[in-house]
């Protein structure tokens, strides 16, 4: 059975349009990351998904039900970005205030334990640190035992340890057979967390595969070199250059012949710290996301 | 990456999944919301200390020099007076929660749950009537002790009274709430709540108000509720208080209910 059966939506926000003819289909015990650059239209689908945003074209489906049915039933549920919590309940409480709102929920200890909580029950959710919050949020979603968890960009904000404690909570619980989908635009995350990445750019699919097939979309390697100021139309006219990019004072070249990228950097122009590493997520993403993704920022195309 | 040999709980459906009844209202919810409310030192302030100091302040003419009581129906009528305003504050407060409660983005969190908007608003305005009820005990409470002497049925008559009559003001919380999506919707709820009560007839008696003012305090939202709670201990349960109170509730409640339509239709 499908755990998320999304057809063709379209989202659109005055001239903006968010999400464009999107279409997915997740099954029941896939890990899937959404993977794709602030503003690709992640938070947009999984409004949607959740029933907090209706699509202006098509449709939605959880576990065959409408997304409100689905969340009624404890069929899905959620941790977003940044889902108020009130500061006056403990952990304990506010994980016992929602549980009573399902008709059936996993008893609170259980929970807490499994989200890694366990240990500041009685803490002031105002004393908590954003992972800890992060990690409440996780252990609220657990409470109805859902086929299907979605987690929109889960560790913003997060140090890495707390990065790695999340995660971890994550993966152990994922074991257990459910269905999880996360946004990220953290390429470590996709690639470390998911069986499968679908690749998001201006709120339609442009990838969708195993980590290793999206790897393989990116042909080629990538010299990086610290260059200030650099000619960025020289070094595309070089010999099988497929892309520049310029981060800061940072050079990223990607081609399918390094030797004559790395000669002209280093001969021709006043390049140093030069690195040549072979085809990553990374540069699968930067290859299908990285001129859109700039122009979609550009045009304020966010959520 | 090793399997894990314990058997998941996760991966077998025991029960079939179902919708919670009532839109996941629920008795356990409420007890947690009231005691997390009483647990915040300001709303505590204003809805149990202010009105208990405003009695000892309002009510020291009433008192006579020597332990004994010069007035006691006056000493009376503002006990219940500002057990009124008390519940006024408590049941504006909890209503207005949702104000706060969008702006925190707990609203969001909660529409992840089954609880329905309808349940939840049934949630926040018993909430609200809680607030309003330990606000009339715990002033009543104070008032016996500092020496009003009342009738029992007098007692539960005006203390029945000024918490139903309260409801007016959770329905204007809630309407304030709906209204102003912000986190600090009591900073202008509760001047408003001050002035309705000054020309209401809660902290200046209406007998000393001038014939003009006396026309306008009829207006007042608290007229009505003032007047029906002080009623079984001085009379004037008259048909315009009754009015006074069903034409706000009907007025805030439809007003709150638009609102919330509007809300909830966003999606």
């Amino acid at each position: 059975m499908l755990a998320v059966d999304l057809r063709n939506l379209t989202k659109r926000f005055g001239p903006v349009t968010a999400v464009n003819d999107l279409t997915l289909q997740i099954d029941s015990g896939e890990i899937v990351a959404f993977l794709g650059p602030n503003g690709a239209g992640k938070t947009t689908t999984i409004d949607m998904l959740l029933g907090l945003a209706r699509p202006d074209v098509g449709t939605v489906r959880v576990y065959g039900h409408s997304p409100q049915d689905a969340v009624a039933r404890g069929e899905v549920s959620a941790v977003m970005q940044n889902g108020g919590l009130l500061k006056d309940f403990t952990v304990a409480e506010t994980v016992a205030y929602t549980a009573s709102l399902y008709a059936h929920a996993r008893p609170v200890p259980e929970v807490l334990e499994r989200a890694g909580i366990g240990g500041i029950a009685d803490r002031r959710v105002a004393k908590c640190s954003g992972g800890e919050q992060q990690r409440l949020r996780f252990a609220m979603a657990l409470l109805s035992d859902p086929r299907l968890l979605v987690l929109d960009e889960p560790t913003t904000g997060m140090d890495v340890e707390g990065r790695r404690d999340f995660w971890g909570a994550i993966r152990e619980d994922a074991e257990r057979g459910r269905t999880v989908m996360f946004a990220t635009h953290y390429l470590d995350e996709a690639d470390a967390y998911a069986d499968r990445i679908v690749l998001i750019r201006q709120g339609s699919v442009v990838a969708d595969g195993t980590t290793s097939e999206i790897k393989n979309l990116a042909s080629g390697r990538v010299v990086r070199a610290t260059l200030p100021d650099a000619d960025e139309e020289s070094l595309r006219t070089l010999g099988g250059v497929t892309n520049v990019e310029l981060r800061g004072d940072t050079v990223l070249v990607q081609c399918t012949d390094s030797d004559i990228v790395a000669r002209h950097l280093l001969t021709r122009t006043a390049a140093r710290d030069l690195e040549i590493s072979s085809k990553n997520l990374e540069a699968a993403f930067v290859a299908l996301t990285g001129d859109a993704a700039s122009d979609a920022v550009a045009t304020g195309v966010t959520r | 990456m090793t399997a894990t040999v314990q058997q998941s709980p996760a991966s077998t459906q025991v029960h079939e999944r179902q919708v919670p009844a009532l839109g996941g209202f629920n008795l356990t919810a409420l007890k947690l919301e009231v005691r997390r409310v009483l647990r915040n030192r300001r709303t505590v302030m204003f809805i149990v200390v202010f009105p208990s100091l405003f009695f000892l302040m309002f009510s020291s003419a009433a008192r006579g020099k020597d332990g004994v009581t010069q007035n006691p129906g006056v000493l009376a009528a503002i006990m219940i007076s500002m057990a009124v305003y008390g519940a006024m504050v408590g049941t504006t407060s909890g209503g207005a929660a949702v104000a706060v409660e969008r702006s925190l983005g707990w609203s969001r969190q909660l529409r992840l749950t089954p609880l329905r908007p309808a349940a939840y608003v049934a949630m926040k305005v018993l909430t609200a009537m809680t607030l309003g009820l330990i606000a009339i005990v715990v002033e009543f409470t104070f008032g016996a002790v500092t020496g009003v002497r009342l009738a029992p049925h007098v007692w539960i008559l005006s203390g029945l009274a000024a918490w139903l009559c309260s409801f007016v003001f959770a329905a204007f919380g809630l309407f304030m709430g709906f209204l102003l999506p912000s986190e600090n919707v009591m900073q202008v709820a509760g001047p408003v709540l001050a002035v309705l009560s000054m020309f209401g007839g809660l902290f200046i008696p209406l007998s000393a108000l001038s014939p003009t003012m006396r026309t306008v305090a009829a207006f007042s939202p608290v007229y009505g509720v003032g007047q029906l709670a002080r009623a079984p201990l001085m009379g004037g349960a008259t048909a315009g208080a009754v009015l006074s109170v069903v034409a706000w509730t009907l007025l805030f409640g439809a007003a709150a209910m638009a609102l919330f339509r509007r809300d909830t239709a966003r999606v």
